[in-house]
């Protein structure tokens, strides 16, 4: 019996060690820079203004998610519904919230007063507070993009789902919550993740209308102190710590929703 | 060989017990592509109808018609003395409300070429879904049930496996199971061997017999012709949208009267003979 020997990848090699030499590099340029002083970093990482705003920016991202996900999963049925009248609309809506700047709409919401003073019987700024005007604004837009994700979804699953459904008697409503949403959810997951990673991360856009969120906060210390670098990496490691979460999270949703795959390359 | 059940004697309207299908010149068009042209025909409570005929003949359609999955243009079908899908007042015939058609549809099983059971959903969860979120049935007495249809089709042991962990034969059986807990008056199956390995079919057409021997009402589209000669009350063979002809078995599949269904039959058998 002769013993095999794989090729020697010199390439994979040689590519491995400059990526490594890279990031060493990247690490250092941080790390020893004498323009950077790292006691001011320390002293605000955990600071609590700081960490109010990492819960404003939380508490922003999961509503703006919550009204994202059940305002896009109504204007996907409405994308795919018979009445030309519902597709326009929800065409409509995709097209200018998803073809404008996201900066210009929370801009537009945090100072709709100019434009509405009063909404119904309430002054506009009373209702619209810069964190009503955040949620709506970063809400509002995600529907958008979740509204395509969750559309192409819908169009994932098999057609024969739809009619085994119809033909036990299942009314529409009942078919989509039952039968087709859970299993679009598989397909939905990984964009929706990854969607809501961006959210995470345009929640800073609000601190242009002071929406008290976490690069509020480091802005509002480095105003005062100047070490305006030493905040933003402060700010930066809590970003990369929610990320990470949701990266995680994504990771066992998917895994518990692959559970109906198990043994799918083995059946047949 | 089929026991004490009741045969529909002759294949005329009059003959038969209670009609439990009954279409009357049914039209069905795609665009300008007329796909059923004028369809007529009646099934008698505890009959055994087999439609063949070549592909694209409109028998699948024609299945689906009878549950609504597609609306017919002209024409009228009943279901146990229903109309299926609309309301008729004075001249007119209204379309039924979603949820009227919903609840004629819980009366009709159907079972599909390509299974469609729920993918998300254990062989348990694919049986008691409709009875509990349809008919709003104890999950409790859904899932009795459900395991009682289990052990019929001999599929006991694997109530929590998902539908990718089962052959094509297993999960058709499934299907079958998961169309009869709705305790349907009538059983569609639109060609439920096709895509089945051969070494499968056995057990599906297995199953199928043992509700045949049941007395289920059933309208069976098919190319197992061994079926439908030695299972089927009456054999009704389509082309072109219409009903060539139709009567026993032992008539149509051993004497046909016509050119087309001759010419059918003679492809068929030598497609057999051939595999």
């Amino acid at each position: 019996m002769k013993r095999i020997v794989p090729v020697r990848r010199h390439g994979l090699w040689l590519s491995s060690a400059i990526v490594i030499a890279l990031l060493a590099l990247l690490a250092n340029s941080v790390w020893r820079n004498p323009n950077i002083v790292h006691a001011v970093i320390w002293q605000y990482q955990f600071a609590p203004a700081i960490l109010q705003g990492l819960r404003t920016t939380v508490v922003l991202a999961a509503l703006a998610e919550i009204i994202g996900v059940v305002f896009g999963v109504v204007l996907a049925v409405m994308r795919l519904s018979a009445s030309p009248v519902l597709r326009l609309g929800s065409g409509l809506y995709t097209w200018l919230l998803r073809g404008t700047p996201l900066l210009v709409q929370i801009l537009v919401w945090g100072n709709l007063a100019l434009l509405f003073e009063t909404i119904g019987p309430f002054r506009t700024n009373a209702l619209l507070t810069p964190f009503v005007a955040s949620v709506v604004a970063l809400g509002l837009n995600e529907a958008a993009y979740m509204a395509e994700i969750v559309r192409a979804g819908i169009l994932a699953v098999d057609r024969g789902q739809f009619e085994a459904s119809m033909a036990l008697g299942m009314s529409r409503a009942v078919a989509l919550r039952r039968i087709i949403l859970p299993q679009a959810l598989r397909v939905i997951i990984p964009p929706a993740g990854n969607q809501f990673i961006s959210l995470l991360k345009a929640t800073s856009l609000v601190s242009v209308i002071a929406g008290g969120d976490l690069l509020t906060a480091a802005e509002n210390i480095s105003s005062a102190n100047l070490h305006t670098l030493e905040l933003m990496l402060v700010a930066t490691f809590w970003y990369l710590t929610l990320t990470t979460i949701t990266s995680v999270g994504q990771y066992f949703m998917e895994r518990r929703l692959g559970r109906s795959d198990a043994g799918r390359q083995g059946a047949r | 060989m089929r026991g004490a059940r009741v045969r529909a004697e002759a294949d005329s309207a009059a003959a038969g017990p209670r009609a439990m299908v009954s279409a009357q010149d049914v039209h069905k068009r795609y665009g300008h592509d007329e796909v059923l042209r004028g369809i007529t025909l009646e099934v008698a409570a505890g009959e055994v109808l087999c439609l063949i005929g070549p592909s694209g003949s409109g028998k699948s359609t024609f299945l689906r018609c009878i549950n609504h999955l597609e609306k017919i243009h002209a024409g009228r079908i009943e279901v146990d003395g229903e109309l299926i899908g609309y309301r008729e007042r004075g001249d007119r015939l209204y379309e039924l409300h979603e949820r009227e058609i919903c609840r004629q549809r819980t009366h009709i099983g159907m079972v599909f070429q390509r299974f469609n059971l729920f993918a998300h959903q254990t062989v348990l969860g694919n049986i008691v879904e409709a009875p509990v979120h349809v008919k709003h049935e104890t999950r409790a007495e859904a899932t009795e049930r459900a395991m009682a249809l289990l052990k019929r089709v001999g599929l006991a042991d694997k109530a929590g496996a998902y539908p990718s962990q089962l052959s094509g034969g297993q999960q058709q059986r499934v299907a079958i199971a998961r169309a009869l807990a709705m305790q349907p008056k009538l059983m569609l199956f639109d060609e439920p061997t096709s895509a089945l390995d051969p070494e499968l079919v056995d057990e599906v057409l297995a199953v199928m017999r043992s509700l045949v021997d049941e007395g289920m009402t059933m309208i069976v589209v098919t190319h197992e012709m061994a079926f439908a000669r030695d299972a089927g009350d009456r054999v009704a063979f389509m082309d072109g949208g219409v009903i060539v002809e139709s009567g026993p078995p032992g008539d149509v599949l051993a004497r046909p009267q016509h050119e087309r269904t001759r010419a059918f039959l003679a492809r068929v058998i030598d497609g057999a003979r051939a595999a």
